[in-house]
């Protein structure tokens, strides 16, 4: 099986703080990882390495067959979906979630082109996928924390991603959102082929889908394997103690 | 009452200082960032006096100035270590010294410098028409060129960035051009008032719509019709030009605030609470 992220020795660093220390990762296509840890362990930086927007001090990545660089950074942008996890989004903003979820298409079109009638088709299969149609001519600024997320999710999606990272999708979301937000990212996972990388701190909030856990600790990743080790209770107790 | 006989050139200058202020307005609006509008505005003034000074047109060194600012403060802006608005205003209170040092060193009457800070439409040059001219156009160019990306960048720079948009390229370019468009509008409504005609228009067309392409119209005609109404007032009352279009753009954001769908919206939502 091919690689979708081959991380080797990566560190980050913020000026004083270390955000990730050497580490090394294989993701394989079509895994579904959960980057698991505390608070400060990584966790987002390591998912933003794999998109270019974390800044590499040191170490080779190399992202569906591509070195990343400033080179080609930004063509393999747009071959990743990334939904953050806080997105301020002005409540008055003058943008509907159709025109929110179109941005996604911005980047594949390229510059000084226009939209073409394959991409707003891209854009209302997200919005359907997603069960935004009913939304979609609202104000982007309108909607609640977990149709929010989903607009976020369906601009990633009109993407037509090979990967999908998603920082901490279940944050301020309530039961009945969260739920709904995992199933769309399980029957995005199966119906794109893609390789899912999901954020998150609570291990309570796996999804059944996930083949492939990475708990980070102190900016380094600490275990790697199957879901079922990575959930042993010790395991579990020493990576947030 | 007979109406007074403008010439062409000052209802053009008015035409084109408003539609360009209205158009990077709204990416100073959207963007959030009007601080740094204020001091790209006193930095054309401050390379404007040093034009005067060193005895180099007005114009070229105001324009570099607008640029040289406009490439510290992008990078200052962006960087995490610093509060935007603190590194910002330090440029800010720099640029403000030289200007006020440069004023200072002027030998004789002062009224040239001045002029830069108040501006008078009714003095426009013909050159003055063909500068802003060229600057409108490519300023309406940028937005239709990069209608699309530009919307990216101003729903947030973080997804533009991350869907493969040269997002930090076109933040750079929008900085460049807010600085050129005060620039070329130095003349006409001077360097202390012209950011209240970029600020002003878009607010009331933000308060008025939904929708991104009907904002940066309104607010371009908002621009041309504060311009037009403050030129026309300012030849009648002899007052001020550049005071009178501010005052009139002020008064147009006032009724957009008393006509917007979006507050009637939230206070219905209240009440419905």
């Amino acid at each position: 099986m091919s690689c979708a992220v081959q991380l080797r020795d990566i560190s980050v660093s913020y000026y004083e703080h270390i955000a990730l220390r050497g580490v090394t990762l294989d993701l394989h296509r079509g895994d579904f990882a959960a980057i698991v840890g505390p608070n400060g362990a990584g966790k987002t930086t390591l998912l933003t390495v794999i998109n270019g927007l974390g800044d590499i001090r040191s170490g080779t990545a190399r992202i569906l067959d591509t070195p990343l660089d400033r080179r080609t950074v930004r063509g393999l942008r747009r071959r990743i979906g990334y939904v953050p996890q806080h997105l301020n989004v002005d409540p008055r903003a003058p943008m509907s979630c159709r025109e929110a979820v179109m941005l996604g298409r911005v980047g594949r079109a390229g510059l000084l082109r226009r939209l073409t009638d394959a991409d707003r088709t891209a854009a209302e299969r997200a919005l359907e996928t997603t069960g935004l149609m009913p939304l979609a001519d609202r104000p982007v600024g309108h909607l609640s924390g977990g149709e929010a997320r989903k607009v976020e999710l369906a601009r990633a999606l009109a993407q037509e991603p090979e990967i999908l990272l998603l920082d901490e999708p279940y944050t301020n979301l309530d039961v009945r959102a969260a739920n709904e937000v995992e199933a769309l990212v399980t029957e995005a996972h199966d119906r794109f082929s893609l390789t899912t990388v999901l954020v998150t701190h609570r291990i309570d909030r796996l999804p059944d889908r996930c083949n492939r856990v990475i708990l980070m600790r102190q900016a380094r990743v600490v275990f790697d394997g199957s879901r079922e080790e990575a959930l042993a209770p010790d395991r579990v107790a020493g990576l947030f103690a | 009452m007979e109406l007074p006989a403008l010439l062409p050139q000052q209802l053009a200058a008015a035409v084109l200082g408003g539609a360009a202020c209205g158009i990077v307005g709204v990416w100073v609006v959207m963007m959030r960032i009007p601080f740094v509008g204020v001091a790209m505005s006193h930095a054309a003034f401050a390379g404007a006096v040093l034009g005067l000074l060193i005895g180099v047109n007005p114009l070229l060194t105001a324009v570099a100035a607008c640029v040289l600012a406009s490439l510290f403060i992008g990078p200052l802006a962006q960087r995490s270590d610093l509060e935007p608005n603190v590194s910002v205003g330090i440029i800010f209170s720099l640029v403000l010294g030289l200007a006020f040092l440069g004023i200072g060193l002027l030998s004789g009457p002062r009224t040239s410098a001045l002029r830069y800070i108040w501006g008078n439409i009714l003095l426009v040059s013909r050159t003055d028409v063909v500068v802003m001219a060229v600057m409108t156009a490519v300023v309406l160019g940028f937005l239709l060129l990069f209608f699309k990306e530009i919307g990216a960048v101003l729903y947030n720079r973080e997804v533009a960035r991350a869907v493969g948009i040269p997002e930090r390229a076109l933040f750079y370019a929008m900085l460049v051009l807010c600085g050129l468009t005060v620039t070329a509008n130095l003349d006409t409504i001077g360097g202390i008032l012209i950011f209240s005609l970029i600020i002003n228009p878009p607010s009331a067309a933000y308060q008025l719509t939904w929708r991104l392409r009907t904002m940066f119209l309104l607010s371009a005609l908002f621009g041309v019709g504060s311009c037009l109404v403050g030129l026309l007032v300012s030849y009648l009352t002899d007052a001020p030009s550049g005071a009178v279009i501010i005052i009139t753009s002020s008064v147009v954001f006032g009724l957009s605030l008393v006509f917007s769908p979006k507050r009637r919206r939230a206070r219905a939502a209240v009440s419905r609470s």
